[in-house]
């Protein structure tokens, strides 16, 4: 009998359990898919999943197509990837972390994106200007934070399959087990592959690399409420492989002759990270945490007749000490770094290679009155055996002049050593030689790239016909001291890099309205303007391949979600991109000859979903429905081992239209 | 002997009052403020903060539930409760005066008890 009771208060405690979960399920879809909170100091925007399944967003690249604050550049023939732009800098001035390790620096930094597929992003949070100092000096323009799903929170089951008219099909499988009171562990495997060649401009080039790509990761997490110890411990592997060029190009034959242009990118990469935590007994304010990473990258390359390997060994180790003074309105966060880098690098057989390691203390105050007003003062001293002893102040301010109102302010240093083979490797694939001008300097000859940067920010939220809305601007600007410039400005033939001479600043200016239209009907919308201007050996140019105006226009709607979970959701994002520099091309025959800007230009991607039931749903895409295409997508196609060969400039969708659809499947 | 037994039963009785007269540095302690909204969550929070020895001062909208984590070395929760008071927010102890109560913003004249 008291069996029986037992068993029926069971039952009602697991029933009452999963109507909880459905409520928070309901709670969640009615929430925003990007956060702009009024209260943090930093201006920082947060994306979740949800955000994330409004594109095909396959990997982390592919993400931010939704998000006026980050610039998705199309991605050029050659490496398919999607570079990102943050204020007008491309990724190396960003620091890209993922659960605040960073991740995406050195030799990863051209595809490293691609690395991460989509399906295991939690969140991410995205922080415009100066960054915190607790991570690093490098940060510049900005910062990424990933959150991958966590072990203890993860459902026991999850499948997404995708495939698409550029024939790249894609798997991920989740499986989740809970191990212990304590103890859960999440196991992801993605593979995708591109198993058709594509050449829809008939340039008898690719318009996307063949390819294929393994990535499997194995989390643990461990918490114990109970002592107050936290950790985490993640094994990773990935195996990508590219191969692009001409359509008749075999590799096994015509790999570094010049039968046939062709290149292959084979890329292996393996992780492992651990991170514990305590926070104090009694002393809620009070943590500790230990986090350390080593990570091996290895890339083996050749683009024509130019060969570049560099293999990185990293080690990354952070210990972090957080508390208060006197009380909770007075935090502070210090602690140690230290970093080990060992780049095995060859360009054309010509060692490049090196040993970076570098170690600092960094010190971060919070004032927060939790009312109005609050600031971030941080300061790091790093060793570094190439960028020497230096100091990095950043400041972070916040003030709610009125309701619903932010005022935000930041300024920081940022310090770093280019790489600038691994970084702009695309340039490989052309007859540009390459030359480094400089011999003075500790990294390729040249000297550490240093830049300020500052910031303001303002967002009002307001009632609008009964109808939530916000406007906002921001304004930053990036001034460079120093600049590992990238001079493709000087001659068709030639890539030039040198220390800054002269000046170099990157000044953007975003203007943001959103608006609730009618009850599940959203429009966000962005105007940025950007006026990033280098001195260059043959004059001042803006950066080549950047837009001066762009406008983004995003349109969601969903449907009331009925009793089983069965919803429709539509999604439309537009986005328009004024003339934009290009590489100066004047001297080349007129067949291979490109305007000094290219024309403007809009594209339009849309994606319907249907959720079946809370377990089950299917999407179905478009990107670029609009069919733009850039008309030259390869300089001297005719020649490829020619002197006017070029296949990085691109500034517009080459493969035109894209269609794709997939599925989502949880057991939960 | 005798003197060291004495000498010993001394010194444990001091140790012993100084174990009982050493305050809690990290105690924490949950009542009840009355209050209504986020402005009301502003107010009391700051009048906590406001008594040095208070670490932690987190109220809750919804409850009404004040959570603090004070250092009894230098504050004890009554004086927590009368600088909440004197804000003019009730608290299980101390009640605030009807002069600064009926000064509060319109919003923030949560019912009496």
């Amino acid at each position: 009998m008291k069996k029986t009771l037992l068993f029926l208060t069971l039952l009602v405690c697991s029933n009452a359990f999963s109507q909880e979960k459905l409520e928070e399920v309901k709670v969640q879809t009615n929430k925003k898919g990007i956060k702009k909170s009024l209260s943090g100091t930093a201006n920082t925007t947060l994306v979740t999943s949800k955000e994330l399944l409004k594109a095909a967003c396959c990997n982390l690249a592919e993400s931010f197509e939704t998000n006026p604050s980050i610039d998705v550049n199309f991605s050029d023939a050659l490496t398919g990837t999607k570079q990102i732009k943050m204020l007008g800098l491309t990724s190396p001035y960003i620091m890209i972390t993922e659960e605040n390790i960073p991740s995406v620096r050195g030799a990863s930094q051209a595809y490293g994106l691609s690395f991460t597929p989509g399906t295991w992003v939690e969140s991410i949070q995205i922080t415009k200007g100066a960054g915190s100092v607790v991570n690093g000096y490098e940060s510049i323009s900005g910062q990424i934070n990933t959150e991958l799903i966590k072990p203890i929170k993860d459902i026991p089951f999850f499948l997404n399959a995708y495939g698409d008219s550029g024939s790249r099909f894609e798997l991920n499988t989740h499986f989740n087990k809970k191990v212990s009171d304590y103890w859960a562990t999440s196991l992801f495997v993605h593979g995708n592959t591109r198993v058709a060649k594509n050449d829809m401009n008939n340039d008898g080039f690719l318009d996307n690399p063949l390819g294929k790509q393994f990535n499997i990761v194995n989390r643990w997490q461990y918490a114990n409420p109970e002592t107050g110890w936290v950790s985490f411990l993640n094994l990773r592997f990935m195996k990508d492989e590219k191969q692009t060029g001409e359509l008749n190009f075999d590799p096994d034959r015509d790999r570094l002759t010049t039968n046939f242009w062709g290149s292959e990118i084979n890329s292996e990469r393996l992780d492992f990270t651990s991170k514990i935590g305590y926070v104090f007994k009694d002393m809620p304010y009070q943590s500790i945490g230990f986090q350390n990473a080593f990570t091996s990258h290895n890339q083996q390359s050749y683009f024509g007749l130019n060969q570049y390997d560099i293999k990185q060994q990293s080690f990354y180790s952070n210990l972090i000490f957080n508390s208060i003074i006197s009380n909770t309105m007075h935090k502070f966060a210090t602690g140690l770094n230290f970093t080990y880098d060992k780049y095995a690098e060859f360009v054309n057989l010509a060692d490049v290679g090196r040993i970076d390691n570098s170690i600092g203390a960094f010190f971060e105050y919070t004032y927060d009155n939790n009312d109005k007003f609050s600031y971030i003062l941080g300061g790091r001293m790093d060793y570094h055996n190439r960028l020497g002893v230096f100091f990095t102040p950043r400041l972070h301010v916040k003030y709610n002049p009125w309701e619903k109102s932010v005022i935000r302010f930041s300024a920081g240093r940022g310090k770093r050593a280019a790489n600038i083979f691994a970084e702009n490797q695309n340039l490989f694939a052309s007859s540009r030689v390459i030359s480094v001008l400089d011999t003075e300097g500790k990294i390729y000859g040249l000297n550490p790239e240093i830049a300020w940067n500052y910031g303001v920010s303002f967002t009002q939220n307001f009632i609008l016909f009964g109808k939530s809305a916000d406007v906002g601007f921001d304004f930053y600007r990036t001034d460079f001291q120093n600049q590992a410039v990238v001079d493709v400005m000087n001659s068709p033939q030639e890539v030039l890099f040198y220390d800054l001479k002269g000046k170099s600043f990157a000044n953007s200016l975003q203007l943001d309205f959103n608006l609730e239209i009618i009850k599940h009907l959203n429009l966000r919308t962005a105007y940025k303007y950007y006026d990033i201007s280098t001195d260059y050996l043959s004059g001042s140019f803006q950066r080549p391949l950047q837009a001066k105006h762009r406008f983004f226009g995003n349109l969601e709607f969903e449907t009331h979600i009925k009793e089983k979970g069965q919803q429709w959701k539509f999604d439309y994002t537009f986005n328009w991109l004024g003339k934009q520099q290009l590489p100066n091309t004047a001297s080349n025959p007129e067949q291979d000859r490109l305007p000094e800007f290219s024309p403007s230009f809009a594209v339009m991607n849309a994606q319907i979903t249907r959720t079946f039931s809370s377990t089950f749903e299917m999407y179905i895409g478009g990107e670029n429905i609009g069919n733009y295409r850039q008309e030259k997508a390869v300089l001297g196609s005719d020649n490829p081992f020619g002197p006017t060969f070029d296949t990085s400039i691109v500034y517009a969708p080459i493969f035109g239209q894209m269609y794709y659809a997939g599925l989502r499947f949880k057991i939960k | 002997m005798k003197k060291m037994i004495l000498g010993m039963m001394l010194l444990f009785v001091a140790l012993s009052t100084q174990a009982q007269d050493k305050k809690n540095k990290n105690a924490k302690y949950t009542f009840e403020v009355n209050g209504n909204c986020e402005q009301c969550q502003k107010r009391i929070q700051k009048a906590a903060f406001s008594v040095a020895g208070v670490k932690s001062a987190t109220w809750n909208v919804e409850t009404h539930e004040m959570a603090v984590i004070i250092n009894e070395e230098k504050c004890s929760l009554l004086d927590v409760k009368k600088a909440i008071a004197n804000v003019g927010h009730d608290t299980d102890e101390i009640k605030a005066n009807d002069e600064v109560y009926e000064k509060l913003h319109s919003c923030c004249l949560y019912e009496r008890k």
